[in-house]
């Protein structure tokens, strides 16, 4: 068998000579470029070379904390790398002054250092001091942000290929016995054991067998895959690889949705340079073992991340789910057996190959071993992606990681899993993280969305949100799925609407029920989640809707009332004039008053009342 | 043939590998209820009425899809399972016109039929129902859409029967539906009319036009007949009232066809009471058509074949023969022309 240690040699050289000259690089993952990343970049050049710095420029993906974004890092020869937050154009030249001129930090907009092996400078946080990081595991996500994404120099030199090359020179059977021991499941969010996954395909009788990768994320809120393919693609193709040779396919696909063009741009430049380096395609490294990877595009359809949907949709089929068993380790793309992983699973096994089993089991807990990366967003300080180990709390993610919750607000639940997840309330803050605890408080861990929700979200108007998207996503197919959340979605509508009747919960709880065990596919038995969720840790608020026709949160604007406190109101006419329903009235300089019956409880008069006269509840 | 041993509600049965929980339970006499299953077509286990308990499983098994197991243990109506099809039909029936009265498939509804067995009378739930036009465009079927359980019977009928693959579904979640293309009408579709997809509806949603308000389907009796159109030779059966056909009912079991149908078949049966329709020979005498018996006729026929064979030569005559007779009487056809007529003119219009 040929082996690599030649071009990594050279490789690693270039890397080693790349970092070791001044340089500046943007993070330009589809978060930073949407945050302005790509601008920052363009006036970097233009001042770099307007200048004639000594200093170069590059690029890498996302660098995780997404509150912070755009965000650039600057390093100089022998001297800590620093990544500074919230870089717009207009703050380049002072940072370029700073920075590379003047070799000194621009400390008030550095997030934090790493230092290396030089001494820290002064005055701004080491990364893994930081509370943002502090808590967090770099294994999957190690490249992410260090690296430049679209260039396999920087993936050999950090270790890429290691995984294959070493796998190639292995039993078969020994590859997926390492990928069992290591206790790696899948992290799409069934959490099915990926080793014994791989058995079942290299089992099953078939002409041709295919390794298919799930990049269709579709939660909302979820972004972990996308920052991995479009941060780490070769990652993912190198995990591809080593699953085809474990369980004998020589033909991959990766489903990824549409809506990722820059991963899919990645992707084939990824599949490009494997090729062009004997590392995808016929006979790789002479070692008799061939396997191509093709892309195929989602057209949007949140049903097509589920597995046997994607193969129909791959096939040119409509994306609805088939009937299991068989499962697709038997009978799945075109009927041959078939192993599905998502990216994030795909990604961690070159790790788990190069580190040893042993390595991997050492993270996480006795059931879920490794680690997990998340995405957290909604009401916290720190939005972001990280990768934890498992069996860490919530409480560190969202208090210690995400800095707590916006405004100094109360927290109020977290929904983990997506629209198949639950709501978690306070009191199981310290679940630690992991499938089976997850599972065992009405939630799951899911592909690892955590959207945080504070006191002034509506429990009932979250799970009408989440029911809204599984009713228009349902693919049709099975009835419990199909009448059923729409039947759902009417009910919590009415709730909202303060025409709910208490009988309708007990509606609810059986339609729940019903949907759970008899719908066809997982989105279906798991779309009744978010309800079955509130109901069972907010059940106080969807009884304060019915019988007091009364929203605690103050979010459903049908049971909203807003009132003009007379002791406050100074008559100042500003909300009078604000008001677009003509619905309040009053003389200059005394109380004004709202009629109930014009007011269309839009809000305009709370934004603009400096005297704090105006209420709802 | 390898024998699988499980237990259906307490009872134990043996049954070879491969089988469906749902055949098990019919060998032993159980009932399990279905709508989208249709033996002749592939089990995709959609519309969940044949739902059953399986020990240890985490959600209910669809039994027409599901084979079964060594050791399984299964209830097919458990108190889990009654609740889930209960439902079930009452989120269908929330989302039904419930004009039975009106409806022509009253009587012969698998949906109507259910909701009596399971007393499900009209739906706990009020919301939104669809409210499709009706789709009357074509002259042979009616599709109300507002009917329809989106089983799914039709989409499979037309793809594995017929292969046309017409009709799928279309859009999702309560906005899906069954149609053609682009949503078309079936008759600016490729649509060939072979009314597959009404033979295997288990609602009104799909009716034939004909038929519409010409009975109650207790009225009507059937009678099995043989498709006078081609030398195929299927077989189906005849909705007839008041000695009238009033429609075409496929018939599952006909040897040639099973329940496959074209165009012809299946709707083109009206001339048999047009009025038009010629009855007994006929005979020009004097430029007139006058009626005659067939005895008259037949000899008329031998008469001047035989002076015509000897008056001009065995040459003079050539028969063409119709794709509309059987293979028997265009080989009758062939043998009469060569060893009566002595002649090899012999064609036929399917040759070409």
């Amino acid at each position: 068998m040929q082996n690599l240690n030649e071009v990594r040699g050279k490789y690693q050289q270039q890397y080693k000579e790349k970092i070791a000259r001044p340089r500046i690089v943007v993070g330009l993952g589809t978060c930073g470029i949407a945050a302005g990343g790509d601008k920052v970049m363009a006036a970097l050049k233009e001042q770099v070379a307007a200048r004639g710095l000594d200093a170069d420029i590059d690029f890498t993906s996302c660098i995780g904390m997404c509150y912070r974004e755009p965000m650039v890092e600057i390093a100089l020869p022998g001297l800590p790398a620093v990544i500074y937050g919230d870089i717009f154009p207009d703050k380049v030249e002072k940072l370029l002054e700073g920075h590379i001129v003047n070799k000194t930090p621009v400390l008030e907009w550095a997030a934090f250092q790493i230092p290396g092996d030089a001494a820290p400078y002064e005055g701004i946080e080491v990364m893994e001091q930081t509370s943002y990081y502090s808590k967090q595991v770099r294994s999957v996500t190690s490249r992410l942000g260090r690296t430049n994404p679209e260039t396999i120099v920087d993936y050999m030199a950090t270790g890429g290929y290691e995984g294959l090359e070493k796998a190639l020179a292995m039993d078969r059977l020994d590859v997926i016995e390492e990928v069992k021991k290591s206790g790696l499941r899948g992290r799409g969010g069934g959490g099915f054991p990926t080793g014994v996954k791989w058995s079942f395909v290299y089992g099953a009788q078939g002409e041709k067998k295919y390794a298919v990768c799930n990049a269709d994320e579709g939660d909302p809120g979820a972004f972990m895959d996308r920052s991995v393919l479009e941060g780490d693609p070769h990652a993912v193709l190198e995990g591809m690889a080593i699953a085809g040779f474990a369980i004998g396919a020589d033909e991959g696909y990766i489903y990824c949705r549409a809506e990722y063009p820059l991963a899919i741009k990645r992707l084939n430049m990824a599949i490009a340079e494997a090729e062009a380096h004997g590392l995808l395609g016929d006979n790789i490294l002479e070692s008799g073992f061939s396997f191509r990877v093709k892309i195929k595009a989602g057209a949007g359809a949140f049903v097509c991340g589920e597995e046997t949907a994607l193969l129909n949709s791959i096939e040119g089929l409509r994306g609805m789910p088939r009937v299991r068993p068989p499962f697709p380790a038997h009978k799945g793309l075109f009927g041959l057996p078939t192993v599905l992983n998502n990216v994030e699973t795909y990604a961690n096994v070159p790790f788990i190959i190069r580190n040893g089993s042993d390595w991997y089991a050492g993270m996480g807990t006795e059931k879920s071993k490794g680690s997990k990366v998340f995405c957290l967003t909604g009401k916290v300080n720190n939005t972001g992606l990280m990768e934890v180990p498992m069996g860490i709390t919530l409480r560190d993610i969202i208090f210690t990681i995400g800095g707590g919750i916006q405004e100094d607000k109360k927290f109020k639940a977290v929904q983990s899993g997506g629209p198949s997840g639950g709501c978690i309330p306070t009191e199981h803050l310290d679940t630690p993280i992991d499938y089976d605890s997850l599972g065992a408080i009405g939630s799951i861990m899911g592909s690892g969305g955590l959207v945080v929700m504070d006191e002034g979200t509506c429990m009932v108007d979250v799970a009408k949100f989440f029911l809204n998207f599984t009713q228009l996503e349902s693919c049709g197919k099975c009835t419990p799925c199909r009448e059923g959340t729409k039947r759902m979605l009417e009910i919590l509508q009415r709730i909202c609407d303060g025409e709910g009747e208490i009988e309708d919960l007990d509606t609810l709880e059986r339609l729940c029920r019903v949907i759970k065990s008899s719908a066809l596919c997982g989105l279906g038995q798991t779309c009744p989640n978010p309800i079955a969720t509130t109901m069972r840790y907010f059940k106080d608020e969807y009884v304060a809707h019915i019988k007091d026709k009364r929203c605690p949160a103050g979010v459903c604007k049908a049971l909203l009332q807003y009132t003009i406190l007379e002791d406050k109101c100074t008559g100042c006419g500003v909300c009078l004039r604000a008001c677009p329903s003509g619905a309040i009235t009053g003389e200059k300089k005394k109380p004004h008053t709202i009629d109930i019956d014009l007011c269309i409880k839009c809000g305009a008069c709370i934004q603009k009342c400096k005297f704090d006269a105006i209420v709802k509840k | 043939m390898e024998m699988v041993k499980l237990t259906i509600n307490g009872n134990e049965i043996e049954v070879p590998a491969g089988t469906t929980i749902l055949k098990a339970a019919e060998q032993m006499g159980i009932d399990i209820p279905t709508l989208c299953f249709l033996e002749e077509l592939s089990s995709v286990g959609a519309c969940r009425m044949c739902v059953v308990e399986v020990k240890g499983a985490r959600a209910l098994v669809a039994s027409c899809a599901a084979a079964v197991a060594p050791g399984m243990e299964v209830q097919t109506h458990s108190p889990a399972v009654m609740e889930a099809r209960k439902m079930i039909l009452d989120l269908m029936v929330a989302n039904h016109p419930l004009d039975c009265m009106t409806c022509d498939k009253m009587g012969d509804c698998k949906l109507a039929d259910l909701c009596y067995e399971y007393g499900v009378k009209e739906s706990i739930f009020k919301g939104e129902k669809h409210n499709y036009p009706v789709e009357t465009s074509n002259p042979f079927i009616m599709r109300d859409m507002n009917k329809c359980i989106l089983c799914g019977r039709c989409v499979r009928a037309c793809a594995e029967i017929t292969g046309q693959d017409t009709i799928d579904f279309i859009n999702r979640g309560f906005d899906s539906k069954i149609a053609p293309f682009f949503d078309t009408e079936l008759v600016d579709s490729d649509c060939v009319f072979c009314g597959q997809c009404v033979s295997v509806c288990p609602t009104g949603a799909l009716v034939e036009k004909q038929m519409s308000g010409k009975g109650r389907r207790w009225e009507l009796s059937k009678v099995r007949t043989t498709c006078p159109f081609c030398g195929t030779g299927c077989n189906f059966d005849l909705w007839v009232k008041d000695d009238q056909i009033v429609g075409v009912a496929s018939n599952p079991d006909a040897p040639a066809n099973g329940r496959a149908l074209c165009v012809k078949g299946r709707f083109g049966w009206d001339f048999v009471h047009n009025e038009n329709r010629i009855t007994t020979p006929l005979i020009k005498k004097d430029g007139e058509f006058v009626e005659a018996s067939w005895d008259e006729a037949l000899n008329l026929i031998a008469d001047s074949l035989k002076e015509i064979k000897e008056k001009n030569g065995p040459d003079s005559f050539a028969a063409l023969s119709s794709a509309r007779c059987t293979n028997e009487e265009n080989y009758l056809v062939q043998k009469f022309t060569r060893a009566v007529m002595g002649t090899n003119n012999v064609d036929h219009c399917a040759r070409t």
